[in-house]
């Protein structure tokens, strides 16, 4: 029984090794845990877990093996963190929707429900009226159309109606496996430092050479240390609003936690498509513009440039004047565009669309154009060749066309600072 | 193996789990990796685990210049060199030079000692791997003097982790592993209990109900955790403020007094003033 969980651990993706196997039965046999489940769950999850994004696939192996031992599963259940999901749609849900919800007898009613058909359902189901699953119209599952329904399992909000996610065991929002989410965010972020030490020059390791001359036993030895601080300075636009803001949240969070390993790091908000002004506080949008002319002046043709967003909108809001959704151009986008790039010669476009889409939306073609190519996904493999792109050293041609560009814009009369 | 299980302390209220992987750690003599969010006493349980078994307290608290290197000795070639030149008869012993870690001083211990490596995860990527034979094996080379030093009783290692960096799969395999989660609220009467036996039943209750709201609000880039409760609490009772205070600021003035103590961030405060604003309106 035991071998069979512990295969059953690998194949719902927690990565357990012999060792710890053999530790567990270890301390089995030195009667670490008494004879009691709940104590062998505990013994086996500090075992053979060693990483909190895992405790729910554990939790799930878990209850699929020992079903059998109906009162740990009772016990498992009992688990579910109804205090928590109450408080949340206290404060989420509006009165009305309050209401609606008493029409299924209110939360406990709801809960209640939910905790019997979790125990009365096994398989995965989609489709019908009862069971969880996907689609449907029973309040329990994803992707479906009853207002009170609570989503279980399904990882993209596809109508973003449904309540909460939830996959009815409490380290769920541990493990999180979204495109560029908290689970590879660190992964992401270890490229990001690589690609902020580059650059940085070697500077004399007093302590080393102290230490290496005194076991050298007084013979100079100079010791060279990368230095510290780095060079790399890095100028973000993001697009904010509508379908991004879950894409920007993630992306802020990586690039603020690795604000500290850049030179230099500014982060500037558009719409769907920059223009002549730029924002860099969400709440203060309308009154704290910043001219685009005066980010291209400020900073130097040494940033690097990165721009997230997912270019998906009607081709006018590129190409036309005017085709701004939100307020009068009076240049394109497209030229707002062509002006960055000349600035910032290294600038790379983050796309977290799905890469396969990219070439049945035209909005999404001509922003590639204009980046000249450099639109990668946002994902980690993404990350790294945007990444490899901006690290290529700026050929000489490029820095003559940021200085004629950098000159072009500010000849012209530069709008008021509001 | 030792018979001696660790129940939690007067001090400290461990919750079932937390016990068990604790015990599991000490019988099998082996290191336990303690993650959390901040404030929910990770390192506290290793001076707690000491206090209660009556063992000797090793700290290593580890910074992002920390070397694994540091821990077991180092060995002061410059100290070696000046003396030389000072004619110094005790420049013959390298010994002499070898500067004893925490590792290695408990290693050294005569009794089972319990020893706290405190954030791990705030040193160098390689750190962890460069401990690997020396939390398996408990013992290490020194190659100074050409000496082998074994640990004479395997310590009881709590290690502890803010997750800032990913720790290496061979590392894990050596641990227990726990996670500790905030305490609900019972657990959390229980923490408060010990630390302040003497508090108002009431003033209790207005405190842990301001408390969880504050936690519970949505965008906090700080969430106060136990500490702070505890701090906040403190001052509650320092400044001998009445239950009512706590209740009748919820609807007047909806920031709790000396909220100092809960966020630590001015965003945070400026976000909560915000809602607060909001929530009157609503009224």
């Amino acid at each position: 029984m035991l071998v069979r969980f512990f295969f059953a651990l690998r194949a719902a993706g927690v990565p357990v090794s012999i060792t710890e196997f053999l530790t567990l039965l270890e301390a089995l046999q030195q009667r670490v845990a008494q004879l009691s489940a709940q104590e062998f769950y505990w013994l086996a999850r500090a075992c053979l877990v060693k990483d909190e994004r895992h405790y729910d696939r554990f939790d799930l192996a878990f209850g699929e093996i020992f079903q059998g031992a109906e009162q740990l599963f009772q016990q498992l259940l009992a688990r579910v963190p109804a205090d928590w999901l109450r408080g949340l749609a206290a404060r989420v849900l509006s009165a009305e929707e309050k209401r609606r919800i008493e029409a299924l007898g209110g939360w406990d009613q709801l809960l209640a429900t939910l905790r019997e058909r979790l125990r009365e359902q096994r398989e995965r189901h989609a489709g019908g009226g009862k069971w969880i699953g996907t689609g449907g119209t029973s309040p329990f599952g994803a992707n479906g159309f009853n207002p009170e329904g609570i989503r279980i399992g399904e990882h993209g909000s596809r109508k973003h109606r449904a309540v909460k996610v939830w996959e009815r065991r409490e380290f769920r929002n541990l493990d999180d496996s979204v495109e560029l989410g908290t689970r590879n965010l660190k992964l992401a972020l270890r490229k990001l430092r690589k690609f902020a030490r580059e650059g940085a020059a070697e500077e004399l390791d007093l302590d080393g050479t102290i230490d290496a001359t005194a076991r050298n036993g007084g013979m100079l030895d100079l010791k060279l240390v990368p230095e510290r601080h780095n060079a790399v300075k890095v100028l973000l636009f993001l697009d904010v609003g509508g379908s991004m803001d879950e894409h920007v949240r993630v992306c802020e969070e990586l690039f603020s936690a690795a604000r500290s390993e850049f030179k230099h790091l500014a982060h500037f908000y558009f719409h769907n498509f920059p223009y002549e002004n730029l924002w860099k506080d969400n709440r203060r949008r309308y009154e704290a513009l910043i001219p685009t002319e005066q980010v291209l002046r400020t900073y130097g043709h040494d940033y690097r440039a990165i721009v997230v967003g997912d270019a998906t909108m009607s081709p006018y809001e590129i190409v036309q004047p005017g085709g701004s959704i939100e307020h009068w151009n009076k240049e394109a986008g497209a030229l707002w565009m062509q002006r960055l790039r000349a600035a910032f010669p290294r600038l790379v476009w983050l796309n977290p669309q799905p890469q396969a889409h990219w070439e049945h939306t035209p909005s999404v073609r001509i922003a590639r154009e204009l980046v000249a190519e450099r639109m990668f996904p946002l994902s980690i493999a993404g990350l790294d060749l945007a990444i490899r792109e901006l690290q290529r050293p700026l050929s000489g041609m490029g820095a003559a066309h940021a200085l004629a560009a950098a000159t072009s814009v500010t000849q012209d009369p530069a709008p008021e600072v509001r | 193996m030792s018979n001696e299980r660790f129940k939690g302390t007067d001090q400290y209220v461990a919750t079932d789990d937390l016990m068990m992987a604790v015990n599991a750690a000490i019988t099998l003599a082996r290191p336990l990796l303690i993650k959390g969010e901040p404030g929910t006493g990770k390192t506290q349980l290793a001076l707690e685990i000491a206090r209660a078994l009556e063992r000797p307290l090793y700290e290593w608290h580890i910074k992002s210049t920390s070397k694994a290197q540091q821990g077991l000795y180092e060995y002061d070639a410059v100290s070696r060199l000046r003396d030389s030149q000072l004619g110094d008869a005790r420049v013959h012993d390298i010994g002499n030079y070898i500067v004893k870690g925490r590792l290695w001083e408990a290693f050294d211990s005569a009794v089972q000692p319990v020893l706290l490596i405190d954030e791990i995860d705030k040193a160098d990527i390689e750190f962890p791997n460069d401990l690997l034979r020396e939390l398996d094996r408990m013992e290490f080379y020194v190659y100074e003097t050409r000496e082998l030093v074994r640990a004479r009783h395997r310590p009881i290692i709590i290690i502890t982790s803010n997750n800032e960096k990913e720790l290496p799969d061979a590392f894990l395999r050596r641990c227990f592993f726990h996670f500790i989660r905030f305490p609900d609220e019972a657990t959390m009467r229980a923490i408060v209990d010990v630390h302040y036996p003497g508090l108002k039943k009431e003033l209790l209750a207005e405190a842990l109900r301001a408390f969880f709201e504050v936690r519970a609000m949505p965008g906090l880039k700080k969430k106060p955790s136990t500490s702070e409760l505890l701090d906040w609490l403190k001052l509650l009772l320092a400044e001998d403020i009445q239950p009512e205070a706590l209740r009748s600021a919820d609807t007047k003035k909806m920031i709790p007094i000396l909220h100092g103590a809960l966020l630590k961030n001015e965003q945070d405060v400026h976000l909560f003033e915000q809602l607060a604003f909001m929530h009157r309106r609503v009224r």
